[in-house]
């Protein structure tokens, strides 16, 4: 197993290399770090997200499921208008970028944690509820923002727009060093949680018979998935192809991949395997819209027909099961 | 070796245990019999902590179920329960390693791979230790979740219905090790079943629960009567006697 993880961070670090050398000219002090920045952004968002999505699939014992699906990427672009709308468009604009990372991380972290507190109560541990009241409450949360939108100036309107996308292409560095801050430490949360993760995936009531009580792990889970989907949303965007498009299939494809290239179910293989996967995603297929297509179209598009394709796989996977 | 002390249960407002006394003693197959909606299952939950315990008190080898640490109740008292869906892939010797984790906390040493390995040997299970759980019939499967609870060590085990889905050959030969269990390694095992013929031939003793209640107690040959069955499963049939043990006749 260590070999395919090998093979996966050396073809992670090709992707890497091609993204900083490819059609880099000019001067190299200024495209280095520059480019460097993009890389770091990628690394850390692919990587946070994609640990966030199979600790969700464990803890949910779903492997279509994700925390986007759930309607959480929804809550940012509900914060993002709800401030657009109280400050106005001038106002937020003067934000310093620290401090709008700092609101989106909290908010969303705390809104978060809300709404799955609130999405357990209500489906009281019935996976179809879980997901039917999650998507639920996902459009409800999108209404919502469509209908703040709604009474925001079209100037207001069109700067919404513009930040409800994912954006690899503008990351502010400043704000690389506190993702970092967040993102890194919740990883290796994350990691001290590998073992209890197994027990859980054998089912609840086995978890408990072996001494490892779900809901505690379940709550630790839970808010360090959060803060890994706030810290890498607010970083760069929610990876949906648009505020009221659908919810982003990119952790539920790392995910898949992962659980396709190692046979292992045991989380100390599946989270590093995750976390190299989503950063190759991000970076190989960043790589290759930037370097090779001239931005001809968002990666966001592309990663939302792959992970559409990979949903109706694992659907009729399971169907046939 | 379990204790329950006037333990009364509700769901939704329902009252599923009225006030169960119960003594349970070291060793030997101790069956939950009863008709569905008795309170078998939930019973069984409760001296595992699966559901907390809302009234009465619960003890199994003199820890209090209710304040006991989750790590210690563990490795006094293991649990099958019902219908065991995994939803990841697992190799059998994998499953049956998890059985350890109460003593190792995910960093198995010498002594657990060791009791794996007896637990693989025990339960037959070496030529499958690579297959996966899906690629093996059900009475494997159920073979590889007692060997994951005796892989866990403990001197209690609980299994609720068992033997659901297996067929006749596979129910005998799971009974079977569980009778080997208790008499080779004097665990003590309580296991719910619906089958009341199977309990009166591997149990030692009878619990037969109605309505929350506890209607009757002992040894097989004590407890299954015309009478009882008339009472509590609300059936005439006739009992004939297999090598002094009762055989129930519908």
């Amino acid at each position: 197993m260590a070999r395919r993880l090998a093979i996966l961070g050396a073809v992670l670090a090709l992707a890497a290399a091609g993204y900083m050398l490819i059609g880099a000219r000019g001067n190299w002090g200024f495209v280095l770090p520059f480019r460097a920045a993009k890389l770091a952004a990628l690394l850390l968002v692919g990587a946070g997200l994609a640990v966030a999505t199979v600790m969700f699939q464990t803890i949910t014992a779903n492997r279509i499921l994700t925390p986007s699906l759930m309607g959480y990427d929804a809550l940012y672009v509900l914060v993002l208008t709800a401030l657009v709308h109280g400050l106005g468009a001038s106002g937020y604009a003067a934000l310093p970028p620290a401090l709008l990372f700092a609101l989106n991380l909290a908010a969303m972290s705390a809104l978060g944690l809300l709404l799955f507190a609130l999405l357990a109560r209500l489906a009281r541990g019935d996976l179809v509820r879980l997901v039917l009241t999650g998507i639920v409450l996902g459009l409800l949360i999108r209404a919502g923002t469509t209908f703040l939108q709604r009474m925001i100036d079209p100037s207001a309107f069109q700067m919404v727009q513009g930040i409800s996308y994912a954006r690899f292409t503008q990351v502010e560095p400043s704000l690389l060093g506190l993702a970092a801050l967040a993102i890194l430490p919740a990883l290796a949360l994350a990691w001290t949680l590998r073992h209890r993760l197994d027990v859980i995936s054998l089912g609840r009531d086995a978890a408990a018979g072996l001494g490892e009580p779900p809901a505690r792990l379940e709550r630790a889970a839970l808010a360090l998935i959060c803060v890994l989907v706030a810290a890498a949303t607010a970083l760069v965007g929610p990876l949906a192809s648009g505020s009221l498009g659908p919810t982003s299939f990119f952790g539920l494809i790392a995910a898949a991949f992962a659980h396709a290239i190692t046979p292992h179910a045991r989380h100390a293989v599946l989270m590093p395997c995750a976390a190299l996967t989503g950063a190759l995603i991000l970076v190989g297929g960043q790589t290759l819209m930037e370097r090779v297509l001239a931005l001809a179209t968002p990666l966001t598009v592309v990663i939302e027909f792959v992970g559409g394709v990979t949903f109706l796989i694992l659907l009729l996977k399971r169907r046939s099961a | 070796m379990i204790r329950i002390s006037d333990v009364h249960h509700q769901i939704d407002g329902q009252p599923i245990l009225r006030g169960i006394e119960l003594d349970i003693p070291q060793g030997g197959v101790t069956a939950l019999i009863g008709p569905n909606g008795a309170g078998k299952s939930t019973l069984l939950s409760l001296v595992a902590r699966l559901a907390p315990i809302q009234r009465g008190r619960i003890t199994v080898a003199g820890h209090e179920v209710g304040r006991v640490r989750d790590r210690d109740l563990a490795r006094v008292l293991a649990i099958m329960p019902q219908a065991q869906h995994v939803a990841t892939r697992l190799r059998v010797e994998e499953l049956v390693g998890f059985g350890r984790y109460p003593w190792h906390r995910g960093r198995p040493g010498p002594a657990d791979r060791a009791m794996v390995e007896a637990a693989l040997e025990r339960f037959d299970l070496r030529a499958l230790r690579s297959r996966f759980l899906d690629e093996i019939s059900g009475g494997q499967r159920q073979r590889a979740l007692v060997a994951m609870a005796y892989a866990q060590d403990t001197p209690v085990l609980l299994l609720d219905e068992p033997l659901n889905n297996l067929d006749i050959a596979a129910a005998r030969g799971l009974m079977a090790l569980l009778r080997d269990m208790a008499e080779r390694d004097g665990k003590t095992i309580l296991i719910v079943l619906h089958d009341i013929n199977v309990a009166t031939a591997y149990a030692d003793r009878l619990v037969v629960m109605r309505e929350g209640r506890i209607a009757a107690e002992g040894p097989p040959g004590e407890v299954v009567t015309e009478a009882l069955l008339r009472e509590v499963f609300g059936t005439e049939a006739g009992i004939a006697r297999i090598e002094g043990r009762p055989f129930v006749i519908v």
